[in-house]
């Protein structure tokens, strides 16, 4: 997310602030539409969307900017306005006020959806309809060429490994093939834009495999991929760009490449007591978890001087753990995590933990 | 406009095809071939074991098939109401409509579509079960109304009425409950035109007038009692068979009266008003 937004790991307030001078200018722009959309600029611009539903406010003032050709995951909990957020953008369901745009055209515009793949939340597909039926309609409403049907419903079948099923009515498919079937929907045409909403809510790890091949696959074809997850570790492994909604506004914004460099240590050590926090503090904000010393933001150049410290005061050393935040910790952490939930320099017990294992407990080790 | 006739056009087929996938056209073909079959032999007793003849007989078939074809319309209207009532509302609910209305697709042109498609159903199975009923009374028993040829032509345009009803209902209403409120009001239609009968033959402004309102508020009745009307035997059938009073002959609640032109337009303003009154109120629901 770019654009009107903060910079990386900005945290609400600006972000999904409706006045200002740039957000002005992004109204001015996505209100000008398609004619001038430049080829490069943002697969999504939308500027303070504001969604209510009588008198519950389910966005409160979206703005956010999803550049083309990347996959922008749109995190967050039950309730937070994903799925609301994903129906504007489709036109769907209109908003309140605020406006926004998809592929340059205003949201809502009919024309612009033939560009645009989706696989809702609730898939549901006409059971009476076999497989390849579901998809040739699918081909007709996005008014592709009939004679291209035939090679893009095979090859849709074949991305998501319904092509033995095809002929089956899709009654008689399981959750899990119906979602790949709403899958092989949603890349019907070679979409410019791919939305999943919640994508692998019905599937097995191999089927979550296949989807972030398939996500894969649309990045490297500069597709732009609109992910809305609550999973963050499939997220993490996708996207390139996240954004964390809460109560209907985006509350942080960071790339992965952001997440990974926001790297830490951990040691654990014993026979130093209050001394180990001591030598830490000076490398970075320190806590100590039983034996294990956490130190956040240390550079991988004073890793050695550290440890050296920690032995000349007397600590024997029993493991040194790089680690970098993961999503699930960073998004917790915005949250506002539960007392003991792992967060950012946070203090979760390490009681994963076995005997004799050395991973920090609330860390990924990289 | 091409691409929004293109887009009713596709869902128009699609209904059509899920009709017959559904088995919705088979099970009326089948059940049209029963009815026809027993309204042959039926009939074929009537005219066999009537202890009368001439006028008096023709007015007799006459009255049954005017109640075999009220019968027909009911079934008619059931059938469009079973058909429309789900029509909109679970699509939304069970998120068929959303894969649907995220392609280049109005909610305007999927109600149109809908509507078309059971439109089509409905008329080719009035058309075609009613001449083959009338053909099957008049081979039993030689009995020609005074216009046959109309009445399954009123017949459909009421079961286009309903069907309109029941889909502008399925945009907000639970499909049960639209298709029950749709039967009531059919049925209240109904009485009022009867009600509205009463009073012509008895000269009540109250009832006269309450039976126009009710065929203002819902035009079923009124197309009910053309078909009813085609269906009446010639007036000197009526006289030959000791019925002085004409006029009288219309208190009956199979009795019909041929709409005028002024009420035929109603109807097809109340069909397009009633579309557009679904349109918008399916633009205004969330999905």
């Amino acid at each position: 997310m770019t654009g009107a937004a903060g910079g990386a790991g900005s945290v609400a307030g600006g972000v999904g602030s409706a006045a200002g001078g740039v957000g002005s200018a992004a109204a001015e722009r996505i209100a000008r539409g398609a004619a001038e959309a430049p080829a490069h600029g943002f697969a999504i611009e939308t500027h303070a969307l504001r969604k209510e539903f009588g008198r519950i406010v389910a966005l409160s003032g979206l703005t956010m900017n999803v550049p083309r050709g990347e996959v922008f995951g749109f995190l967050g909990p039950n309730g937070a306005g994903k799925t609301t957020a994903v129906k504007l953008l489709l036109g769907l369901s209109r908003a309140t006020s605020g406006c926004g745009g998809v592929l340059g055209a205003p949201l809502g515009d009919v024309a612009a959806r033939r560009r645009i793949g989706y696989l809702p939340e609730l898939f549901r597909y006409q059971g009476w309809m076999a497989a390849r039926e579901v998809l040739a309609l699918h081909c007709e409403l996005a008014r592709l060429p009939r004679a291209a049907w035939p090679p893009e419903i095979q090859a849709a079948l074949e991305l998501v490994g319904l092509a033995d099923r095809a002929d089956d009515r899709t009654e008689t498919f399981s959750k899990g093939m119906q979602q790949r079937l709403g899958l092989a929907v949603a890349l019907l045409g070679r979409p410019d834009l791919v939305i999943l909403d919640e994508p692998t809510s019905a599937l097995d790890p191999v089927g979550r495999q296949d989807v972030r091949r398939i996500i894969g696959a649309l990045r490297d074809r500069g597709a732009t991929v609109f992910l809305n997850s609550h999973l963050l570790t499939e997220v993490e492994r996708v996207c390139d760009r996240v954004a964390i909604v809460d109560r209907g506004g985006v509350v942080a914004e960071l790339t992965m490449a952001d997440l990974a460099q926001e790297r830490g240590l951990s040691v654990r050590a014993t026979g130093l007591g209050s001394l180990a926090r001591e030598v830490a503090a000076r490398y970075g904000p320190t806590r100590i978890d039983g034996e294990w010393l956490f130190v956040d933001g240390i550079a991988e150049a004073d890793v050695p001087a550290l440890v050296g410290e920690l032995v000349a005061r007397g600590g024997a050393i029993h493991a040194v753990v790089p680690t970098h935040q993961t999503l699930e910790q960073r998004f917790l952490s915005l949250l506002g995590a539960p007392p003991g939930a792992p967060g950012p320099g946070g203090s979760a017990p390490p009681e994963a933990q076995g005997p004799g294992e050395t991973a920090p407990p609330d860390r990924e080790a990289r | 406009m091409r691409s929004s006739i293109a887009s009713i056009a596709i869902l128009a087929r699609l209904t059509l095809r899920e009709a017959l996938r559904r088995r919705l056209l088979w099970a009326l073909v089948g059940l049209t071939a029963l009815i026809v079959a027993l309204t042959w032999w039926g009939f074929s007793r009537i005219s066999d074991a009537s202890p009368v003849s001439g006028p008096v007989q023709e007015l007799g078939v006459s009255q049954v098939t005017v109640m075999l074809a009220f019968m027909f319309s009911f079934v008619l209207a059931m059938t469009a109401v079973f058909a429309g009532s789900p029509a909109i509302g679970p699509d939304i609910e069970n998120g068929l409509l959303l894969a649907i209305l995220a392609r280049p697709v109005r909610r305007s042109e999927v109600l149109l579509g809908r509507w078309l498609g059971l439109a089509i159903v409905l008329v080719a199975y009035a058309i075609v079960a009613g001449y083959l009923e009338l053909g099957a009374v008049a081979l039993a028993t030689g009995y020609v109304a005074v216009d046959p040829l109309i009445a399954p032509v009123y017949l459909a345009g009421e079961s286009l009425v309903l069907l309109t009803l029941a889909i502008v209902l399925s945009t907000r209403v639970a499909s049960v409950a639209g298709g029950a409120m749709a039967v009531v009001a059919f049925g209240l239609a109904w009485m009022a035109g009867v009600m509205g009968g009463v009073g012509e033959a008895f000269n009540s402004d109250v009832l006269r007038w309450a039976g126009i309102a009710a065929r203002l508020i819902l035009p079923s009745d009124t197309l009910w009692r053309g078909a009813a009307d085609g269906l009446t035997p010639a007036e000197e059938v009526l006289r030959s068979a000791g019925i002085a009073n004409a006029d009288l002959y219309r208190f009956s609640p199979f009795s019909g009266t041929a709409p005028g032109p002024l009420w035929l337009v109603w109807c097809v303003v109340w069909v397009v008003g009633a579309l557009a009154i679904g349109i918008l109120l399916l633009r205004g629901r969330e999905l």
